[in-house]
This record gives C-alpha cells, sequence and structure tokens, in this order.
C-alpha cells in the first residue's frame, strides 16, 4: 500500500513534468516561428522607412518602392466584411445545432459542417474563380468580379465550420438545468436562448469566432485566386485589390530570398500576425466586458 | 471507457512504432541496394521553376524506364528557389527559367540548357481581334491603350490577367516583349500558367500571356507581328517571344544526376517528349 | 414585440439558417461528387499517377496522404493535449501562460504560406531533410496545433469542477483525477478538435508545396519518411495550374470526390467512436 502511494506520487511528479514540457515545446515553436520572422522581415527597415512601409501605397520592388499600405488595407478589409456575415451566420448556425435542431436533422448537419472544412482552400479558390467571379460580375454589372467582395463571400463560407463547430460544443455544455428553470419560470424558447444560454456560452462564442477570423486573415490559396492581387487600393468593393497573405504567396517563390524584396514579404507576415494579436486582444477585452456585464 | 482509452492509446504507439520501423527498414534496404547494384543509382533531388515541372515529371516518368535504381525527387518553388537551393546544396539541381541571379554568380553552379519555353498571348473568345503587333502589346501592357476599339476590336474594357511580378514568364515579356518599360499595375494577377488561363477563360475583354503548352480551347491564342507561334516559326526567327529553361547544378554533374541531366537533354527525349508537351527542343532553337 | 411572436421569428430564422447551411453543401459537395465520382475506378485509386498520357492514378498521393495525415496528427496531438492539459488543470493565471495562450491564438493566422517556408527553411533546408513526407508532416503539426490546443483546453474546460473535486476527496491524485475523469469527459471535444484539425490538414497545400515537394516516390506505400512526400491536394493544385497531362481535369474532379469521401469517413468513425464512448 505504501510501495504504491509513492509511486503514484511519483507518477504524479513525472506528469506534471511532461505537461509543463509539453506547453513549453508549443512556446518554443511559437517563439521560434516570431524570431524567424521577424528576423527576416526587419532587415526591410535597412532599405527602406517605417513610414513608407506602412503609409505608402506605392509598391513596385523593381523601382525601389516597397509601399504595402494596399496589402494591410485589403487583409483588414477581406477579414472584417467576411466576419460581418459569416459570424452571426454561424453563430446562428450554432445555436440550431446545438439547441433547436431535432437529432435526425443533428445527424446531418454535424458531419455536413466538418465537410465544410474537409474542402480544400484550392477547389474554394477554383469554384470561385469560375463560378462566382462571372457570377459577380453579372448580377452587379463590375468590370472583372475580382475584388473583396468575391474574396470576402469565399471566406465568409470558409469560416462558418471553424465558428459553428466551436460555438455549438460551447453551447451544448451549457447545462440543462439553467435553460429548464429558465422555461420553468415562464421564459420563452429564444428568452432563454438569448437571455441564459448565449452569455453562458460567450466565451466559447467569442473563442470560435476569434478563430474563425484567424482563419480569415490568413487564409491564403483560395483569397489569391479571386481578389485579383493587383497592388491598387481597392476603390470599391468591386474593384481588385490585394491583400497580405495573397501577395506573399504570389511573390514569394521567386524572390529572392534575403533580398530587400523577399525581406519585405517577410515583414508583411510580421504585420499579418500583429494586426491578428491586436484584434484577438480587442475581441476578448469587448467579450471580458459584456460577461461581467451578464 | 477506461479500457477504450488505454486500447487507441496503445494502437496508436504501435502504429507509431510501427510506422518508424517500416521507415528504418526502408532506409536500410535502400542502401544494401545502393551498395550491390553496378548500374547508375541513387537519389536525385531538383526543385525550381514551375513552368519546367510538367516536363521534367515526363522526364522522370522515361527515365525510371530505364533506370529502375534511381529515385528523383521534383519539386516546384519558383526559379529563383531552386537556384538558391542548389547554390547551398539542399537539392542536386535547380530548375530555372531565367538567368541565374547576380549574387549567386561565382558560387560555382554549372548551366545546362533543356529546353526553349514559349511563350503565347491569349485573349477572351469574344474577343474579335486575332493579331497585334509589338507596339500595340506594349500599349495594352503599359496601360496606355486600355480598349480593344483602339486596335481595331469591339468596344470593350480591355483586362489584362497575368502573372506576378517575380514570374519568369513575365520576365520575359518584360524583356522580349516591353524591352525594359513597365508594365501598368491595374492588371489581375494569378499565380500560375493553369490560374491565368482560367481566369482569361471567364473574363470578357481579357488579355493576358502563357506558357504555349498551356493555350487549349478554351482561350483564343493572338499572332505576334502577324506571326501565329509554331516551332517552325521560333526556328526561322519569325517568333521571339521564348525563353530557355535551364537546369544548374553546383560543379559538374556526377553519377545519377548527370544520367538524368543526360537524359532529358538526349535527343531520344527531346525528340519523342519536348515537342509534344508544348516546348520546343534544343536543336530547333535558332542558333544566336 | 411580443415574446411568443419574437419567439417563433427566431425559431423560423434559425431553422432557415440550418437548411441554408445544408443546401449550400449540397451544392457545393454535390457538384463536386457528380464530377468527381465517375472517375473513381480502382485503378485511379491505387495506379501510379503518369504526366505523359491520359489514365494515371493517385495511389502514392492516397497514401502519402493518410501518412503525412497520420504522422503530423501525431506530433501535434501529443503536443497539444500535453500543452492543454497543462494550461488548464495546472497553469495559473500568470503572464506565461496568458503568453502561450495568446501566441497560440496568433500562430493560428500565420498565412500557410509563411509555415510553408518557415518550413522550408529550417526543415527542408537547415536540418537536410530535403522535400520529404517527414518535412511535410512536421511543417503540417505548425497548422494543427493552435486549433488543436485551442479546442482541447476548451473541452477540459468544460468538465464542470465538481467532477474533479468528487475525484480528489475520494484520495485521487491529480493525474489519475485527469486520466480517468477529465479525459473521458471531455473526449467529445477532443475529438471535434481532432476532426476541424484533420480536415484542414487534408486540403492543405501552400505549407506541403514547399515542403513535402510535387512527386511521389517511386515504390507505391513507401514507409520511408524522406521519401518524397506530395499529397492529394497537392496533386490537385499541381494538375489545376501546372500539369500539362491531356485528363487533368479529370484527375482534378476525382481528387475533390476523393477528398470528399475520405473526411466523411473519417467523421463517420468517429462519430462511431464517440458513441460508443458514451455508452460506456
Amino acid at each position: 500500500m505504501n510501495k504504491y502511494n509513492v509511486s503514484r506520487i511519483r507518477n504524479n511528479k513525472l506528469v506534471y513534468w511532461l505537461f509543463i514540457s509539453a506547453a513549453s515545446v508549443l512556446g518554443l515553436i511559437i517563439v521560434a516561428l516570431l524570431i524567424f520572422i521577424s528576423q527576416q522581415g526587419l532587415q526591410t527597415f535597412r532599405d527602406v522607412s517605417p513610414i513608407e512601409f506602412f503609409f505608402s501605397s506605392n509598391w513596385n520592388p523593381d523601382a525601389n518602392k516597397f509601399g504595402a499600405l494596399i496589402f494591410i488595407i485589403g487583409s483588414l478589409a477581406v477579414t472584417v466584411f467576411s466576419i460581418l456575415v459569416g459570424g452571426p451566420l454561424g453563430v446562428l448556425g450554432a445555436i440550431f445545432l446545438a439547441k433547436l435542431a431535432p437529432r435526425w436533422m443533428r445527424n446531418i448537419l454535424q458531419p455536413a459542417i466538418n465537410l465544410y472544412m474537409a474542402i480544400p482552400s484550392v477547389v474554394y479558390g477554383f469554384i470561385g474563380l469560375t463560378v462566382i467571379v462571372p457570377a459577380v460580375r453579372n448580377i452587379f454589372g463590375v468590370a472583372s468580379g475580382f475584388g473583396i467582395f468575391t474574396a470576402s463571400f469565399i471566406l465568409a463560407i470558409m469560416i462558418l465550420p471553424t465558428v459553428i463547430s466551436i460555438a455549438a460544443d460551447a453551447l451544448t455544455a451549457v447545462p440543462q438545468v439553467l435553460e429548464e428553470g429558465s422555461i420553468a419560470l415562464g421564459a420563452t424558447y429564444w428568452q432563454t436562448i438569448w437571455h441564459i444560454v448565449l452569455p453562458t456560452a460567450l466565451p466559447g462564442i467569442i473563442t470560435g469566432i476569434v478563430l474563425g477570423m484567424a482563419r480569415a486573415i490568413g487564409e491564403t490559396m483560395a483569397v489569391q485566386m479571386v481578389i485579383g492581387n493587383t497592388p491598387q487600393l481597392a476603390k470599391s468593393l468591386f474593384s481588385p485589390t490585394s491583400t497580405l497573405p495573397s501577395e506573399i504567396v504570389v511573390e514569394m517563390g521567386n524572390t529572392p530570398f534575403g533580398s530587400v524584396w523577399g525581406n519585405s514579404l517577410f515583414l508583411m507576415a510580421l504585420v499579418l500576425l500583429i494586426i491578428s494579436i491586436f484584434m484577438i486582444v480587442i475581441v476578448r477585452k469587448i467579450s471580458s466586458y459584456k460577461a461581467v456585464k451578464i | 471507457m477506461k479500457n477504450l482509452f488505454k486500447k487507441t492509446g496503445l494502437m496508436a504507439m504501435a502504429l507509431v512504432l510501427g510506422a518508424s520501423m517500416f521507415a528504418g527498414c526502408g532506409g536500410t534496404q535502400d542502401k544494401k541496394a545502393t551498395s550491390t547494384a553496378a548500374k547508375v543509382e541513387g537519389k536525385v533531388t531538383a526543385s525550381g521553376s514551375t513552368a519546367l515541372l510538367p516536363l521534367l515529371k515526363v522526364g522522370q516518368e522515361e527515365f525510371y524506364k530505364l533506370h529502375d535504381k534511381v529515385t528523383i525527387n521534383l519539386s516546384g518553388g519558383g526559379s529563383f528557389t531552386g537556384q538558391k537551393q542548389v547554390a547551398s546544396g539542399s537539392v542536386d539541381i535547380g530548375n530555372s527559367d531565367v538567368a541565374l541571379a547576380s549574387d549567386l554568380a561565382g558560387k560555382g553552379l554549372v548551366q545546362h540548357n533543356l529546353v526553349g519555353i514559349p511563350f503565347v498571348f491569349i485573349v477572351n473568345k469574344d474577343v474579335n481581334v486575332d493579331s497585334l503587333t509589338d507596339k500595340q502589346y506594349v500599349d495594352i501592357l503599359t496601360g496606355k491603350i486600355t480598349n480593344w476599339q483602339e486596335v481595331g476590336g469591339k468596344n470593350q474594357k480591355i483586362t489584362i490577367i497575368h502573372r506576378a511580378k517575380s514570374s519568369g514568364s513575365r520576365a520575359t515579356i518584360a524583356t522580349v516583349v516591353l524591352q525594359g518599360k513597365e508594365f501598368t499595375n491595374d492588371a489581375i494577377i494569378q499565380d500560375s500558367n493553369g490560374a491565368v488561363r482560367s481566369a482569361i477563360a471567364t473574363t470578357p475583354g481579357a488579355i493576358g500571356y502563357v506558357d504555349a503548352a498551356y493555350a487549349d480551347k478554351s482561350i483564343k491564342v493572338l499572332k505576334f507581328n502577324g506571326v501565329a507561334y509554331s516551332i517552325q516559326a521560333v526556328s526561322e526567327g519569325k517568333y521571339p517571344v521564348y525563353t530557355t529553361g535551364r537546369m544548374f547544378t553546383k560543379g559538374e554533374a556526377k553519377g545519377a544526376v548527370k544520367a538524368f541531366i543526360d537524359y532529358v537533354t538526349s535527343d531520344a527525349f527531346q525528340n519523342k517528349n519536348v515537342e509534344s508537351k508544348g516546348f520546343i527542343p534544343l536543336t530547333k532553337l535558332p542558333k544566336k | 414585440m411580443n415574446p411568443k411572436t419574437m419567439d417563433k421569428i427566431a425559431k423560423i430564422v434559425l431553422w432557415a439558417v440550418g437548411v441554408f447551411l445544408i443546401a449550400l453543401l449540397i451544392v457545393f459537395i454535390g457538384y463536386m461528387l457528380y464530377k468527381g465520382l465517375p472517375i473513381l475506378s480502382l485503378q485511379f485509386l491505387f495506379g501510379m499517377p503518369s504526366d505523359i498520357e491520359a489514365g494515371g492514378g493517385v495511389g502514392p498521393q492516397l497514401f502519402n496522404t493518410f501518412y503525412i495525415l497520420f504522422l503530423s496528427m501525431g506530433l501535434s496531438g501529443i503536443v497539444a493535449l500535453g500543452a492543454a492539459i497543462y494550461l488548464s488543470e495546472y497553469a495559473k493565471d500568470t503572464w506565461l501562460t496568458r503568453f502561450i495562450r495568446l501566441s497560440t491564438e496568433s500562430l493560428a493566422t500565420v498565412p500557410s504560406i509563411v509555415l510553408g517556408l518557415f518550413g522550408m527553411v529550417v526543415f527542408v533546408d537547415y536540418l537536410g531533410m530535403g522535400f520529404s513526407i517527414l518535412g511535410g508532416s512536421l511543417a503540417l503539426s505548425l497548422l494543427n496545433l493552435p486549433l488543436l490546443v485551442r479546442i482541447t483546453e476548451q473541452s477540459l474546460r468544460a468538465v464542470p469542477q465538481t467532477y474533479r473535486e468528487a475525484s480528489l476527496a475520494l484520495g485521487a491524485t491529480k493525474w489519475q483525477t485527469i486520466r480517468k475523469v477529465v479525459l473521458p469527459s471531455a473526449f467529445g471535444g477532443i475529438i471535434t478538435g481532432i476532426m476541424l484539425a484533420g480536415g484542414r490538414a487534408i486540403g492543405e497545400s501552400a505549407i506541403l508545396i514547399f515542403t513535402a515537394g510535387t512527386t511521389v516516390s517511386r515504390h507505391m506505400g513507401d514507409f520511408d519518411v524522406f521519401a518524397a512526400g506530395e499529397t492529394l491536394a497537392v496533386h490537385l493544385w499541381y494538375v489545376m495550374g501546372i500539369g500539362l497531362v491531356p485528363d487533368r481535369i479529370d484527375i482534378a474532379n476525382g481528387i475533390g470526390a476523393l477528398l470528399i469521401i475520405i473526411v466523411l469517413f473519417i467523421n463517420l468513425l468517429l462519430m462511431a467512436l464517440q458513441k460508443k464512448l458514451k455508452m460506456v
């Protein structure tokens, strides 16, 4: 008995260190990636002034012009528009899946949502290029159909599975007793969802939206096929422009690694990281605010 | 429940172990093979130009029929990636459709010419123009002409769809056609020949260029100064829009690498496969 | 507005969203299956690919897809589980844990092309793995990690505190509590994480183009981790954008349908497993 106890405690210590090391590995990987990206990226500033990089919309590497404003605005725009559409749609879908759908419907919807995830982004891109771009051109009567609108439309669909499945998990985890109590007190179904279930599940829902945003801002292959990759500020939702990841992917393969041009692409990756960290922090701040109020 | 957990855990572990053992076995077998066989053997790795990739994959397939002890590992990544990687020694061959980058000169890289890569200008099928002069191409690509009306077509906006600033194809057009003038920024950029073709096929009034191999029925091919692309036109010096695809090795090629390069530059391969895939055999390029 | 009417409207809207989601999926997937299913044959599924003439298969790519998925999920799964347990069960709310959490989320936003480039510089070039299954798996693990960690941590946290207290009160150690109480209760959520990360990984191309390469081993089913590792999604990208083989459209359609079927299959498998666990 005594011996058993000793080994039990030793085990306890051992696994603790295992978990800590796993967490440290995770931290290390991320730090390594950050160092790699920033080390390459920040070298840009030896040749390009930060003011030019962030505030100039003149991107012309052959003429030594490295203004990345177009791409920063493009990325922000597609992310915001796609989350404005995909976010609410996803949360509604999650409520339906977790709280309203009858069992048979759930059995269809659950795998269906995972299937959305399975469509490779290249396929989303090609469907976008060959179906949605022409459709947008015809419906809205615009010149090319490439641009922020088309990209956001595709992204809104692409982020759905992330938002829905994470939010639905959070909603399912809300204890049944809370709902039953509310219904018993005479609240309608929707009042219960709105006032009881949603606030309780809010942190999980926010996580879903944050990860959806993360997916949208970092998405590369699909966006670069429909955004146009044109180094020009967007004049409207329907004029071709470019985003940070799409510019990185079309330029990276043939840009000499270590040149100013190559470095500036890494700097774009760094900017992308910083923008997304910033967005994440803001969303978390807002959600903790809300949670306290309720 | 506990048991199931244990079981799945064990199974996963067994699978990982099994996989790594298999991997180990594979490795030792390869080593044994290299020490007993007498013919050409070993591993060849190549990376670089995506334009050359489909041709080299054909080369790989044909080469495998002749040599059963050689493994060839091909990757894209872009011309500069290939040059960089062969210079640093991470691949044996760097494929490129542009000349060696200036900062890699003096690293002991040896160039092996592979094929001629011809380019054609393509338009959406609704464009009713068949040929443009080099001057007109320049005016369109630099943004001076923006409507098909100005070059004899109908009243329709011209949409340029082409490759990224860093692409080898774009570099060729910039040198051969534009001769130093700058492309307009007002253009849609796609990252591969296939995507440029799809985008042009679905966009009315669109113009762009692709490697001749990618011209198919979904789009319309334009003539250049009245000359339609053909291998003969290139040979006779009438069609100037092409570049040379090349392979770089660090120092002279040896062993399996040499065997592979010898094979893809041999008459047998050049005559049988190069033309049929839409490239120009080395022997048919005009002598400079 | 009358709460009753509101209730009715809400229900209608929710149903509409649910039906819309399924309808949209049916359009997307139906289109892909309609185009791709006729292509799928034994020769296509298990044959060697060809760049010369029509009729090549995707056998090695199919194998590589599973092999790379398995290796990368294994690698990232172990790290993610450990890290998630640490974050939810042990870590106090210090700057370090906040840093790890924030960086995990930001890792999720790194565009896949940057992960691919990082993989190429570190694994392929610096560590000398070459364009290989191993290089691809390691780089792909970076993509899986954030999603796995976040969802696993989330589902561990969702386990009611009372479960833990009861177990500890009965004299179990912390590790025993985690292993026998917390993990099994969180299993459903963990499975969701695996499905999401796995589905995403199967369709990923940008990372693998730069790390696993665009050719396959000349041997069918080569377990050598240093063999070339082109996967189905990469092959799809290749035939659509670069390939010149005459039946490239057919191949692309076939791969599209195949990927859908694979993910559907994995989902059903995991759902069955989930159900079984709930019954025990």
